[in-house]
């Protein structure tokens, strides 16, 4: 296993690389959720109080 | 009249996928399925790649920063490629989908680029002994990453988010005129600098127990950006219609059915086909 | 063709009333060539070796800072979307439009930049490459970052934005001519690169008035 993890020498720069990749990946893939959970909630605040009216279309 | 039935289905879809209120959920639904094909690639990608495969008799492990480094650098070029697909359909048809498509890919294209860069100098520093070199292809990545953020700047520079939607398809288009003639521009500026330097990056015959992660790892990268696009579209698509018809109808039945904030209720959205 | 000429001598008129942005522009490329041996030191032989590199450095960064006005007062006061309207073709307009501007701006810059050359202790056997590549690059500059000026002028602020779009685009135009007048420094022949010089400038009075054109009709309507 520390052998595996050391990567022939190579640890740091193989590491990184694979850290680094997964970081930009899950800002990726977080920003978009964040981004949705706020229009979703501002949607909610906006549409709250008329959603009796469903159908008419503004 | 025969003819016309055959082409209805596919112009349908063609529409509806141009539709909000239809693209919304259909993004939803196929959104748990991407994430696990996601998954069902990468793993064994990461597993093969960074465990089984052989050390590599010149560069030991260190070659392993490639699982990483190519499929970035194939996804940043194939991300630009299919937001130059959709400018051509938002400039003829003016299809507000294919704008918000070009919108949401640009950051996932411009994190892979990113990621592309970074992970070649990790690699170049123990090959080469640079964390930078002006080989041609990270030099053409470079640029790329420019363009990429070149048409994000634009987009925020513009007030009306339609006119900022054309303007960027248009610049998309430009870039993919330009991007060949700036790569054989740098290819050639490259090998008379530095003819003599071999690029470390070139696997002329590789061995197969290290290709197929390569291809899993590409496959992998290829879902996530279909996967985070999706996501992304959907953000976007919401934000900006947040008073429209379709968000508020999306509200009502989220409250009606709760816990459902993803948008997988009752198909109610056929409603306005 | 003759409403074509016609055009240009409005634009050159218009343009010759407003000729301090002419000197203006070559001031700049002075200057910015100034910089290179007062911050490289000015043995002869070290610039001689950066004097092609820097040269074009400079006429670049001339061309692109001259851009963001080109379409701007047009597109205020209208006259774009007269164009846009009129029976006139949109791409006959941006044409003159670009040619005048390469008359006035460039052109100045290339019957300079000999002297500039010399104070750059460039050998003298690149001096007709230079000049030649400067005539052959400086039109594919001025219609390139046309381009960007069309997409950016209907903008208030943001007078960054027209280099960081179209910096990227210039990069081979750059590679090429510099290079040229490198080989041609060097006692070598540059006629590969200046054909390459010459494909490109081909591709750009071609293929860059279609996108100057959309880009404004897009920034007419914004």
């Amino acid at each position: 296993m520390t052998e595996f993890l050391n990567m022939g020498g190579y640890a740091f720069y193989v590491w990184s690389a694979f850290g680094f990749s997964a970081l930009v990946m899950a800002i990726l893939f977080i920003q978009p959720i964040v981004q949705h959970r706020q229009a979703w909630r501002e949607a909610e605040a906006l549409h709250d109080d008329d959603a009796d009216n469903l159908g008419e279309r503004p | 009249m025969t003819e016309k039935r055959t082409m209805s289905p596919l112009l349908k879809w063609f529409y509806r996928l141009g539709a909000p209120v239809w693209f919304y959920p259909f993004a939803g639904r196929l959104l748990p399925w991407l994430g696990a094909l996601f998954l069902l690639l990468l793993l064994p990608g990461l597993y093969l790649g960074l465990w089984h495969a052989p050390a590599d008799y010149q560069q030991g492990d260190s070659f392993r920063i490639m699982y990483v480094h190519v499929p970035a650098a194939w996804l940043s070029m194939f991300v630009y490629f299919a937001m130059a697909v959709s400018a051509v359909v938002a400039l003829v048809w003016r299809l507000r989908m294919a704008e918000i498509m070009i919108l949401s890919s640009a950051p996932i294209g411009a994190g892979f680029a990113l990621i592309a860069l970074v992970t070649g100098a990790l690699w170049g520093k123990p090959m080469w002994g640079a964390w930078w070199v002006w080989d041609a292809r990270l030099t053409s990545e470079l640029i790329l990453l420019f363009i990429y953020l070149g048409i994000i700047a634009l987009y925020n520079a513009i007030e009306d988010r339609r006119s900022a939607g054309r303007a960027m398809s248009l610049l998309t288009l430009v870039g993919v005129v330009n991007l060949p003639i700036i790569h054989y521009s740098v290819v050639w500026w490259n090998t008379l600098h530095q003819g003599a330097t071999v690029s470390k990056f070139d696997t002329p015959s590789i061995h197969i127990d290290m290709l197929i992660p390569l291809l899993l790892m590409a496959a992998a990268f290829k879902v996530f950006y279909g996967w985070t696009l999706l996501l992304k579209m959907r953000a976007n698509l919401l934000e900006q219609d947040l008073h429209n018809g379709w968000v508020k109808e999306r509200i009502y039945a989220s409250k009606t059915a709760p816990k459902n904030s993803t948008g997988r209720v009752a198909d109610k959205g056929h409603q306005y086909d | 063709m003759h409403s074509l000429l016609h055009l240009m001598q409005r634009d050159l008129r218009l343009a010759w009333r407003r000729r301090g942005e002419s000197y203006q522009n070559l001031l700049f490329f002075a200057m910015v060539v100034v910089l290179f041996p007062i911050a490289m030191g000015g043995s002869e032989a070290k610039l001689a070796q950066i004097a092609p590199g820097v040269l074009w450095i400079a006429a670049l960064l001339a061309a692109l800072l001259s851009m963001p006005a080109l379409f701007k007062d047009d597109l205020e006061d209208g006259t774009i979307e007269q164009w846009i309207l009129s029976r006139h073709s949109l791409i006959g307009f941006v044409w003159a439009r670009l040619l005048a501007h390469w008359l006035l701006t460039a052109l100045p810059l290339l019957i300079m930049a000999p002297f500039f050359a010399l104070a750059l202790h460039l050998p003298e056997a690149g001096l007709a490459t230079l000049l030649l590549s400067l005539l052959l690059g400086t039109p594919a500059l001025i219609f390139i970052g046309g381009i960007g000026s069309a997409l950016t002028s209907g903008l208030q602020k943001n007078s960054l934005l027209l280099p960081l779009l179209m910096l990227p685009f210039y990069l081979p135009i750059l590679i090429f001519g510099a290079s040229a007048v490198q080989v041609a420094a060097e006692g070598w022949s540059a006629a590969g690169q200046l054909y390459i010089l010459a494909a490109l400038l081909v591709l750009s009075l071609v293929l860059a008035p279609f996108a100057i054109a959309a880009a404004l009709r897009l920034s007419a309507t914004q």
